[in-house]
């Protein structure tokens, strides 16, 4: 292994999987020696058996879209508000000034610390889950995408300049394709933090949702739905992860350039 | 008639922390510009040199004394004085032909036109064949060729260019220093040039302005009376030698006395 040397696609992909392999065959090796109770931990094929017993006769279809559609509302919400304002914040430092020390807090405020409040407030509809997901995206992402404005090459502002834009020519010609790059990949970063939190919104007052399955399976000591509702989390994660990448990947290619 | 006037101009930094003394970069000088003049200002690093290309593109602000360009005075950066970095400044998402095009698309003129102008510049700029390469996929030297394009196709009153070539290596300098007079000598657009190379200095040059060590003031003005179209070979003859001889006599002088 040498530093900093990357290594082939293939060998990129044997490594990956394989650690995937060695996770499951420990797991496998834990619940079948019966190191492990059964109640506790279901086996590997018994979470993949109940998972599939989920999407085929338990109709867990509308739960992983209910749960997406949350994500991705509160999501686009938050990103919605978040990235304009924190282009202007960025932007303009007076803007910057009036905001970021307010965002700066409500960024601390954990958003399942909201729900108690957000039942009081909106009910347990779908207004509080998609409230949560906006509280917990939205004050990331604004500080997130104001530090990427605010580190725009003042070379380039300065080229610009020079080469006859306004104020408003910067913003649109530099400031924005500068920071797009990074701020597709900011919102991939606090998309996987919207993740985080629907469980947590879903594990109180929902009547369906992945979190939801999860909190019912606990009643009934349903380890292997319950695992088997984390690994769908996981790959439904994973799958936006990637579509995310990739689109960063052909809308930016430049960036991409070594 | 004078294109460019810089009438007592100074520039003092104020202190960057509170209380902290400012910073006087440039005690006030007076430099007169010629039209189709190429005046390169020597000088050590740190003499201020820097912040009167600033001051003229408009950049910084004069604390004192004002800039006329054709007898107006400036304010603020404008099309009207192309600038070429000493670091890379070519936007990283656009092609070469785009980089070249910004300031035709910033004034509004139709993209056939543009795709004229940047084709004339990549022509004479050698950049043939990139039209649609990034800047990251180009060397440093290709990089300088694209930014001076970029100045260029603005069609600016006066080239500034601040140490365009103090990041390349020596045989690719050489070579842009070439590229570059053959374009002066072919559309004699006026060009302020800031180096610290005074080889550089005076193989460009119809005028040398010699600053001294910080604070930066002019300290002497030194023709270049070589004929053009100049040679490489022309920083051999003894003419060249004499000059080199003289400013290096001068820079010494200012070189040591920044160290005490």
């Amino acid at each position: 292994m040498k530093l900093l040397v990357p290594v082939t696609r293939e060998r990129r992909i044997a490594l990956g999987v394989a650690f995937f392999v060695g996770f499951v065959a420990l797991w496998f090796l834990l619940t079948w020696s019966g190191a492990v109770p059964r109640h506790f931990l279901a086996s590997p094929w018994q979470t993949l058996q109940s998972g599939w017993d989920l999407f085929a006769t338990q109709g867990f279809v509308y739960d992983v879209g209910m749960t997406i559609w949350r994500v991705v509302g509160g999501f686009v919400l938050a990103a919605l508000i978040g990235v304009p304002l924190g282009i202007a914040m960025g932007a303009y430092k007076p803007i910057e000034a009036f905001f970021e020390p307010f965002v700066s807090f409500a960024r601390y405020l954990p958003a399942s610390a909201f729900i108690p409040l957000l039942i009081l407030w909106v009910g347990i509809g779908e207004a509080q889950k998609l409230t949560v997901i906006f509280i917990g995206c939205f004050f990331q992402l604004t500080l997130m995408v104001t530090m990427i404005v605010s580190g725009t090459r003042r070379d380039l502002v300065e080229a610009a300049y020079t080469l006859g834009c306004s104020d408003r020519g910067v913003v649109r010609r530099v400031l924005l394709p500068g920071a797009a790059p990074e701020i597709a990949e900011a919102l991939r970063q606090v998309l996987g933090l919207g993740w985080t939190y629907i469980i947590v919104a879903e594990l109180i007052g929902a009547s369906s949702g992945i979190g939801h399955m999860i909190t019912d399976s606990q009643a009934l000591m349903a380890t292997d739905h319950i695992i088997a509702g984390i690994v769908v989390i996981g790959l439904v994660g994973l799958t936006s992860d990637l579509l995310f990448k990739k689109a960063n990947q052909r809308l930016f290619a430049w960036s991409f350039l070594r | 008639m004078s294109r460019l006037s810089i009438r007592h101009v100074g520039k003092t930094f104020p202190g960057l922390r509170r209380h902290a003394a400012p910073t006087e970069a440039l005690r006030p000088v007076n430099l007169d510009i010629a039209d189709n003049d190429f005046i390169t200002v020597l000088g050590p690093s740190g003499c201020g040199k820097s912040t009167l290309l600033r001051l003229v593109a408009g950049l910084e602000e004069p604390s004192t004394g004002e800039i006329l360009l054709d007898d107006a005075p400036i304010s603020g950066p404008g099309a009207d004085r192309g600038v070429v970095f000493q670091s890379y400044t070519l936007f990283p998402w656009l092609t070469v032909r785009q980089n070249i095009c910004f300031g035709l698309r910033e004034k509004g003129m139709a993209m056939a036109e543009q795709r004229d102008v940047a084709d004339r510049f990549i022509a004479r700029m050698g950049l043939g064949g990139f039209e649609d390469h990034y800047p990251k996929q180009l060397s440093g030297g290709m990089q300088q060729r694209v930014a001076i394009a970029r100045a260029l196709a603005n069609d600016p009153k006066i080239l500034l260019l601040d140490e365009p070539f103090g990041a390349l290596d020596n045989q690719t300098r050489l070579l842009m220093q070439e590229l570059l007079l053959g374009i002066w000598e072919a559309a004699r657009t006026t060009v302020l040039f800031v180096t610290h190379d005074i080889d550089e200095a005076i193989f460009m040059a119809n005028r040398v302005v010699v600053f001294s060590g910080r604070p930066g003031r002019i300290k002497c003005e030194v023709a270049t009376d070589l004929p053009h179209p100049r040679h490489y070979t022309i920083k051999t003859s003894p003419e060249f030698m004499a000059l080199k001889a003289r400013l290096t006599e001068e820079i010494r002088v200012e070189a040591l006395a920044a160290q005490r």
